[in-house]
């Protein structure tokens, strides 16, 4: 058998070996990787050194735990929340190119915060909040357009593109109109960036895209039932109706708590749910292995946002940006062709 | 289950036909502003082979989806015992009541197996989650379907006939006292066609109710105990085939006309058509 039975009483599962096999090897290679990470300051710190600043001694012991700590734990935690998201979008369009970065729902969480930081200053909590706001008006809206021909399907793709041009443009605009300084602030937030993030900024994000996890692991059941087409899920018990608002308002939620602590980081939640279904060799679009392949996608472009101009510190949004417009051109024409 | 025969005895295959836990009450069904039906009341005998029959667009598809729950009726309801399906939490009415709709397309990379697992849904939670009834039951059903070999192929990389037989599995799978399927025979090849209604009949032997929407005439004349005729969103004749199909009959619900001889093997009304439409 190709999967392994778990059971325990009235507790039972059915573990696809390949799934469960990739997905250990995901986490462990961001494991890995997170700990290269630590390892990288100007110089590349001996692994000794760094293990013991992590277990509190030495010289680095500051540098290692309150600066690239935080900042290595964010890349994880954020590009597990955009490859979740990314997931959660795909699996709601049933469509490769259905992912929060290409409908406009990165875009319309950035419209909010920066309309909370032009109007109202910006408290973190009114950031998050106009982050999540912005999220879901631009869900509604795409949602809203596409409501005649249906959700899954390209239709919904093209106007989500759309909106997410309105969008850049709206973003735009209201950098322009500010005053410089917020400007400045502005922009600096416009690529995404994992740029000098402490842990008294990371706190309240990991515990909601935390809370969220919890909730989409409790509706991957009916995800993957939703993935047979609606007339199906619903003739098999899925309530569809309260499972899509669940399951969306979960996607924006990841999405604009990323947004909020970051900038709008593009083609993570594009990218890394294709790639990790086909490491994991699982069926449809599964949240696990689109999680994870997110975590190692975002820091891996977050080392090299550090490394290939290096002093130079370039925001990870450009590297996820550079990477993922190529994609984005292939998948593109992949879709295009398909009968 | 109430299995007292009423009134005469419609056909031998089935004496224990009785009045059904499944009805539309005057439903009024539709698409928006286009209405199908109005004001269409149909019993669904337990322990019966319906099958629905008529012309392309008639309604039958449609009146299929409003039993399933997934069209709800502008006007009237549809009951299940008596209570109206919508007011069933969504799994307890799918562990009695199954569909299978037409166009139905798998996701990606999925194992025949793991197709057929999906039938579970509505006996799972999200502690038990593989339990030892869904093993057996996929199982069982892989079997019945004729398909135990292809358990673990990609479905992708099946043929329209295989296909169609793993959807299948997947319905029965469910393991549903009640079946409706929606032009279930489609892809099939003629063989597999009548292998399928042939597992329909033994699954109505075992006590199950069967509904399903047939292209073929005579394939339900031959397989169904009750016979559901509609045109233009209603109900032009229901009962055994044997007593309500006549050339008259055939000419309402097709526009066509033909003679009705008895299918030599199983003696059931068999329409051929003479000098064709008109």
């Amino acid at each position: 058998m190709s999967a392994l039975v778990l059971r325990a009483g009235r507790v039972s599962a059915l573990v696809e070996r390949r799934t469960a096999a990739a997905s250990l090897a995901l986490a462990a290679a961001a494991l890995l990787l997170a700990f290269a990470a630590l390892c990288r300051g100007d110089a590349w710190d001996p692994p000794g050194e760094v293990l013991a600043a992590l277990a509190g001694h030495g010289d680095a012991a500051l540098i290692v735990q309150e600066w690239r700590l935080p900042r290595v734990t964010a890349a994880l935690v954020f590009g597990a929340a955009l490859g979740a998201a990314g997931a959660v979008f795909q699996n709601v369009t049933r469509n490769a190119l259905g992912s929060p970065d290409v409908i406009g729902l990165d875009a319309g969480a950035y419209t909010g915060v920066l309309i909370v930081i032009t109007v109202f200053g910006g408290s973190a909590a009114g950031l998050a909040a106009g982050s999540l706001t912005g999220g879901l008006a631009a869900a509604a809206a795409v949602y809203a357009l596409s409501l005649r021909s249906g959700l899954s399907g390209m239709r919904l793709v093209v106007i989500g593109i759309a909106v997410n041009a309105m969008l850049a443009a709206v973003n735009n605009w209201i950098v322009l109109r500010a005053e410089l300084e917020v400007a400045i602030a502005a922009t600096g937030w416009s690529a995404g960036s994992l740029n000098g993030l402490d842990w008294g900024e990371l706190r309240v994000p990991f515990l909601v895209v935390a809370a969220l996890g919890l909730l989409l692991a409790a509706l991957a059941r009916p995800m993957a039932q939703a993935a047979l087409g609606d007339d199906l899920a619903a003739a098999s018990g899925v309530a569809l109706n309260r499972y899509r608002l669940l399951v969306v308002l979960t996607g924006v939620g990841l999405t604009a708590t990323v947004t909020s602590a970051t900038g709008p980081v593009v083609f993570v939640a594009l990218a890394a749910p294709q790639i990790g279904r086909r490491v994991a060799g699982a069926a449809g679009t599964p949240v696990l292995p689109a999680a994870l392949t997110g975590a190692l996608l975002l820091l891996a472009a977050d080392l090299a946002a550090q490394t290939v101009l290096a002093p130079v510190q370039l925001p990870v949004g450009v590297v996820t940006t550079v990477i993922g417009g190529t994609y984005l051109g292939w998948l593109l024409i992949m879709e295009m062709r398909r009968p | 289950m109430n299995d007292e025969p009423v009134g005469e005895a419609p056909k031998e295959s089935n004496p224990e036909a009785v009045a059904g836990r499944l009805a539309a009450d005057r439903v009024t069904l539709g698409y928006g502003d286009r209405v199908v039906s109005a004001g269409l009341s149909v019993d669904i005998p337990d322990r019966a082979f319906t099958a629905v029959v008529g012309a392309n667009a008639c309604g039958k598809s449609t009146l299929l989806r409003s039993f399933a729950r997934l069209l709800p009726p502008a006007q009237g309801r549809v009951t299940f015992d008596g209570r109206n399906v919508r007011d069933y939490r969504p799994k307890s009415i799918a562990r009695q009541v199954g569909f299978l709709p037409q166009g139905l397309v798998p996701p990606d990379n999925i194992a025949v197996r793991q197709l057929v697992a999906r039938g579970r849904y509505p006996h799972q939670t999200l502690l038990s989650a593989w339990s030892r009834d869904d093993e057996r039951a996929v199982a069982a059903a892989m079997a019945a379907a004729g398909i135990a070999d292809l358990a673990e192929r990609p479905v992708e990389s099946l043929s329209g006939g295989q296909r169609q037989r793993v959807w299948i599995a997947m319905i029965l799978a469910q393991e549903t006292p009640y079946l409706l399927l929606d032009e279930p025979t489609t892809f099939l090849d003629i063989t597999h066609q009548y292998q399928l209604l042939a597992l329909l009949a033994r699954l109505r032997d075992e006590g199950r109710t069967i509904v399903a929407v047939l292209h073929d005439i005579n394939q339900a004349c031959r397989f169904a105990d009750h016979l559901i005729a509609m045109r233009s969103g209603r109900v032009v004749a229901a009962g055994p085939p044997a007593e309500i199909v006549d050339t008259a009959l055939i000419k309402e619900v097709f526009d066509l006309s033909c003679v009705i001889v008895p299918d030599p093997v199983a003696g059931t009304p068999m329409i051929v058509p003479d000098a064709g439409p008109g």
